[in-house]
């Protein structure tokens, strides 16, 4: 699959003291594959333990021990890949990457050079402005976690610490098809969910699940690629945006004043808002791949692939498209509630014999905003999606107005409770009983003459009515038989 | 091919041994008669020809994924030169 | 009562089945025969305490009926293979007072055998080496010696402890490991047998990496009919290495002692090398007069690639054993020197830990896998590797059953002869042996003879897949005619 080269939009370009410039940015993603154990031993894949309690004598690169590939990490890479939309390579070659560094016991990293798993992919991104994009995914291959070296325990001392070492990696190589920050950020995202919703890899961007390598280079528009820099490491999506800012006016701001780029490794200081050149390695890399002796090469049967591929789930952009088509909502409110799968399947469950836009409304408009106030996932919403759905049922029957099924939905957020139950117990049933209404509008009129007569002139002042009405029957009172009770009484149309 | 000072001490380097100015001339010597005696490989017509991958043929086998080792960090840690609370420990590292 | 260290391993089994003697009167004769030939340096590190509990174990299970195949055998342990608790360096000053917290799975296999440990036997540095002069326990000495002259020779090497020790009669059998030839050149020098089985026969797990593609654990022992006693012990399939193969292993003492009638011998024209000296010439001959007047077939086989291998070789098994050997970095065991940062610490700690042949084979290991190279050295030796492995196929193909070939181009040469010499010089001991390796075949090693000044010489066979019955069965017919040679006593 080729993904034509994009045309530069002018929206996105970043205006330089002396022209316009388009970045370029490319991203290798490490997302840890989840799995109980490691890539190549039984020792637990889990995050945190006590100092090196996760670790195997594989791990650790004793003299003897030999790596046993683990299926599962196999099958959430070639899941992971179909769901990329990717090609899945029947056969494939581990390799080992040489090189000395403490929290690589083995002194190499055993990943795959020439031949990876999976091949080329595709990724839709949705942007903010409602447009969506294609990024082309290189290569997805898995890959060793190095271990962990502690530097703020001793003044001369690092500590290492081996739990991280030898868990399973996905590394997912984009071609270089994003023109800004936004899109970039939006690219992760996207990923993220993917990953999430085919529970390949948690996402969990704090404990390190998924942290990118951005490769950020300049151009004026239409020119070939610039030289680029890595941002190594990039561990949150807002400092990917933060990171990709800097490192475009960095390099604009040096090929402006006539200097040039040097290819190089930066790191992104998040406290600062700078990336800065990694310490210069002495000597250039020199990896010395060649395929690992001790592991045959990973051969696929392709009806067990087919297999996994009859089990994937139902992915964000497909389930997109069916909410569109089935609940009617709009493609925004589609993409919200797409974006993690649990919110999807609760939206599904309110939404299932109701309708779909208002289920849509009250899920982003209300309980949305309520957890986002409180830092809850959907996954501990205090708020059923049966709760919620019963709050949707008595808006729509008229039992509540919509004011009084925010304050409903308070109580249920906070207290819990079955809403129907709550309605009458609390006295929260709208009053569509006109006598009432009547009597009530009746007395806001006698209460207030001299309104009376202006409104008969200016007649947007029954609005005022209307509120003094609502007000006196504590928001109980249908707004709209209010409404039209009040223009039946001030006699305007 | 044949390799020159130079180049056996950047490859020491690489391997991370250390090697005197005498050792890296020795063994330039020695690598070079290494080196030209593999030289005659050259002489073999490899065209079309697959490198061999393994001399087993058979389909790698796989593990499941379970948990069955770890959890003993005191015999990780047990032959280390310096460790101090099961972490090993060496010189501090500059990234 | 005649010495118990002279009966075979066979024999010694049947003695102890027919409660002739105990294990502790075997395992403390065996004790007293260690401490008395230290000056052969065959042992690095004596477990008399450990051999004696576990002799006592073996008697106890004797009595009860109990006994396993090995129960109460005394065996001596290359220092490669992993012993819980035990001495372990690979005879590299680099892995300093490492003591595994595990054990390997061949010597795990033998022990669940009833077998006994007497110690670690010396070897070449990592399993590199031709001689056993690498190894930074100083070097072996063959127990045996020229006609005449008191000049100590080599056992050969990488399993040179193994192989004296086996000769002195100072175990009833060694592990050995073999990736150009370590069990079959040293087992040649020194009159005893010594097989590498087909790759992936045995597990290579808790064996000390040297060259991942080709290492194989083997027995060598004192006949064919023991090292066929051995290698059922020692060979298992292992979930714990996924180049083991799981396949059943057979019965192979059964095999010593079939018919050879009708079997089809290839003799590679290939193996006739010029200036190979006229005694190695004339003991190949003899094996092909005693295969054929045994009922064999003998026929003239081609092997094209042969003359490469060892090229192929040096390219392949340093570049292995460069990435093999960098998890000795002073980190988490073994040697540690003072350094100012990380690297000095790396540098410093392998400049003092491998010595010059390890130094040497790592260096060429980096370079050929080095950027601009890899595709003129790495890619292309393993090219050459599956026209090697084509070779033998084409004559498995067209029926040859086993491969008659010698096993070394001269006997046990002087300590420190060759120490002056160019290293490819002592490389060449493995000329014969290297292509089995290279191609993953089982081969054998078994003696035939004695040169003019007394030397043992050996002859090689070489099998098909995991067809390592064919070689005992072959093995056997030679030692039947050709009479086993044993070391007179001098130490």
């Amino acid at each position: 699959m080729t993904i034509a080269p994009r045309i530069p939009d002018p929206k996105k370009l970043i205006k330089g003291a002396t022209g316009d410039w388009e970045v370029v940015i490319g991203m290798e993603v490490h997302a840890q594959v989840t799995s109980r154990s490691k890539l190549f031993s039984g020792a637990s894949a889990a995050y945190g333990g006590a100092p090196n309690s996760h670790v195997s004598l594989v791990d650790a690169a004793m003299p003897g021990m030999l790596p046993v590939i683990n299926e599962e990490c196999i099958a959430q890479a070639v899941r992971t890949g179909l769901g990329l939309k990717a090609a899945i390579n029947e056969v494939s070659v581990f390799d080992r990457k040489n090189y000395f560094y403490p929290d690589l016991p083995q002194g190499y990293q055993i990943s795959q050079y020439k031949q990876p798993i999976v091949g080329e992919g595709v990724v839709t991104v949705d942007l903010p402005d409602g447009i969506s994009i294609e990024v082309g995914i290189e290569r997805l291959h898995l890959e060793q976690d190095a271990g962990k070296s502690i530097h703020d325990q001793h003044p001369t001392m690092s500590f290492v610490d081996l739990n991280r070492s030898g868990v399973a990696l996905m590394e997912i190589v984009s071609k270089p098809d994003l023109r800004s920050s936004e899109e970039a950020k939006a690219y992760l995202s996207k990923l993220r969910t993917i990953l999430r919703y085919l529970g390949t890899c948690d996402g969990n961007m704090e404990e390190g699940s998924l942290r990118a390598d951005i490769n950020v280079s300049v151009r004026r528009p239409g020119e070939p690629l610039g030289t680029r820099c890595e941002i190594k490491n990039v561990n949150s999506i807002r400092f990917a945006g933060q990171a990709i800012e800097y490192e475009a006016r960095r390099q604009i701001g040096i090929l402006e004043d006539g200097g040039v780029i040097d290819q190089e490794t930066r790191l992104y200081d998040p406290g600062k808002g700078e990336t800065r050149s990694m310490r210069s390695k002495e000597e250039a890399h020199d990896y010395r791949y060649f395929p690992d002796p001790d592991l045959l090469p990973l051969v696929l049967d392709p009806a067990w692939i087919e297999g996994l591929k009859a089990h994937l789930p139902e992915l964000p952009d497909e389930k997109k498209a069916r909410f569109i088509a089935d609940y009617g909502v709009t493609p925004y409110d589609a993409m919200v509630l797409t974006l993690e799968r649990a919110s999807a399947d609760y939206f599904e469950q309110v939404a299932k014999g109701r309708d779909g836009k208002a289920a849509a409304n009250f899920m982003i408009n209300e309980l949305f905003g309520r957890l986002n106030k409180d830092g809850r996932s959907i996954e501990d919403s205090p708020v059923s999606a049966d709760q919620l759905g019963a709050i949707v049922d008595l808006i729509r029957d008229g039992t509540i107005s919509g004011k009084i099924a925010k304050d409903l939905f308070e109580i249920v957020y906070t207290e819990g409770g079955d809403p129907r139950d709550l309605v009458e117990s609390r006295g929260l049933k709208q009053v569509t009983d006109t006598g009432a209404i009547e009597k009530a509008v009746d007395d806001v009129i006698a209460a207030n003459p001299d309104k009376v007569a202006q409104a008969k002139a200016k007649p947007t002042l029954a609005g005022w009515f209307v509120g003094q009405v609502m007000k006196a029957t504590g928001g109980k009172a249908n707004p709209q038989a209010v409404n039209d009770i009040v223009k039946a009484k001030l006699g305007i149309e | 091919m044949s390799v020159d000072t130079a180049t056996v001490t950047r490859v020491a380097r690489l391997a991370r041994i250390k090697v005197t100015a005498e050792e890296a001339e020795r063994m330039t010597h020695e690598l070079n008669s290494i080196l030209g005696f593999v030289e005659q490989l050259d002489e073999v017509d490899v065209t079309g020809v697959e490198p061999m991958t393994s001399v087993v043929n058979s389909v790698m086998r796989r593990r499941a994924d379970e948990v069955t080792d770890g959890g003993d960090a005191a015999r990780v840690t047990a032959n280390a030169p310096m460790s101090d609370d099961n972490f090993f420990l060496v010189p501090k590292v500059v990234e | 009562m005649t010495d118990l260290t002279d009966l075979t391993l066979a024999e010694a089994r049947d003695g102890l089945k027919a409660r002739d003697f105990t294990a502790v009167d075997l395992t403390k004769a065996y004790v007293a025969a260690v401490e008395a030939a230290r000056d052969l340096n065959a042992y690095i590190v004596e477990t008399p305490e450990k051999a004696l509990a576990m002799a006592a174990a073996s008697d106890e299970r004797i009595a009860r009926g109990e006994a396993r195949p090995l129960e109460g055998i005394p065996l001596g342990i290359k220092d490669l293979f992993a012993t819980e608790g035990v001495h372990t360096q690979a005879c590299s000053h680099v892995l300093d007072r490492f003591l595994p917290p595990y054990e390997s799975t061949v010597t795990a296999n033998l022990w669940a055998d009833g077998a006994v440990m007497l110690g670690k036997l010396n070897m070449d540095e990592f399993a590199m080496g031709s001689s056993n002069e690498t190894s930074y326990y100083g070097p072996v000495t063959n127990p045996w010696r020229k006609r005449g002259s008191n000049a100590r020779l080599v056992p050969g090497g990488s399993s040179g402890g193994s192989a004296a020790a086996v000769a002195a009669r100072i175990c009833l059998g060694a592990t050995a490991t073999d990736t150009g030839g370590s069990i079959r050149q040293p087992a040649a020098f020194t009159g005893t047998v010594g097989i590498k089985p087909t790759y992936g026969r045995c597990s290579r797990w808790g064996i000390v990496a040297f060259a991942s593609s080709l290492d194989q654990a083997g027995p060598i022992a004192r006949d064919v009919r023991d090292t066929a006693i051995l290698l059922k012990s020692m060979a298992s399939v292992d979930p714990k290495d996924t180049t083991s193969v799981d396949l059943p292993v057979p019965d192979y003492e059964a095999a010593v002692g079939r018919s050879v009638k009708g079997l089809k011998i290839g003799i590679p024209r290939e193996y006739r090398l010029d200036g190979m000296p006229a005694e190695i010439d004339a003991l190949w001959q003899k094996g092909i007069d005693i295969l054929r007047d045994a009922g064999a077939e003998i026929v003239e086989i081609s092997l094209p690639h042969t003359k490469y291998a060892l090229p192929a070789y040096y390219i392949v098994a340093p570049a292995e054993a460069s990435s093999n050997l960098a998890r000795y970095d002073g980190v988490r065991y073994g040697l540690r020197e003072k350094g100012e940062d990380i690297v000095d610490l790396y540098e410093t700690t392998r400049a003092a830990g491998f010595g010059a042949e390890v130094k040497r084979r790592i260096l060429i290991g980096t370079y050929v896998l080095s950027a601009g190279y890899y595709d003129a050295y790495y890619l292309r030796a393993q090219k050459v590797r599956t026209l090697i492995k084509k070779d033998f196929e084409t004559v498995y193909a067209d029926g040859v059953d086993a491969i008659l070939t010698p096993a070394t181009p001269s006997s046990a040469f002087g300590i420190g002869e060759k120490a002056g010499a160019d290293p490819v010089e002592m490389y060449l001991n493995d000329v014969f042996t290297v292509t089995v390796n290279m191609a993953g075949l089982p081969g054998i090693a078994v003696p035939a003879g004695l040169s003019a000044d007394g030397l043992p010489l050996g002859l090689q066979l070489i099998g098909r897949p995991f067809d390592e019955e064919t070689l005992f069965t072959l093995g056997a017919a030679i030692e039947q005619a050709a009479g086993t040679v044993s070391a007179e006593r001098w130490w």
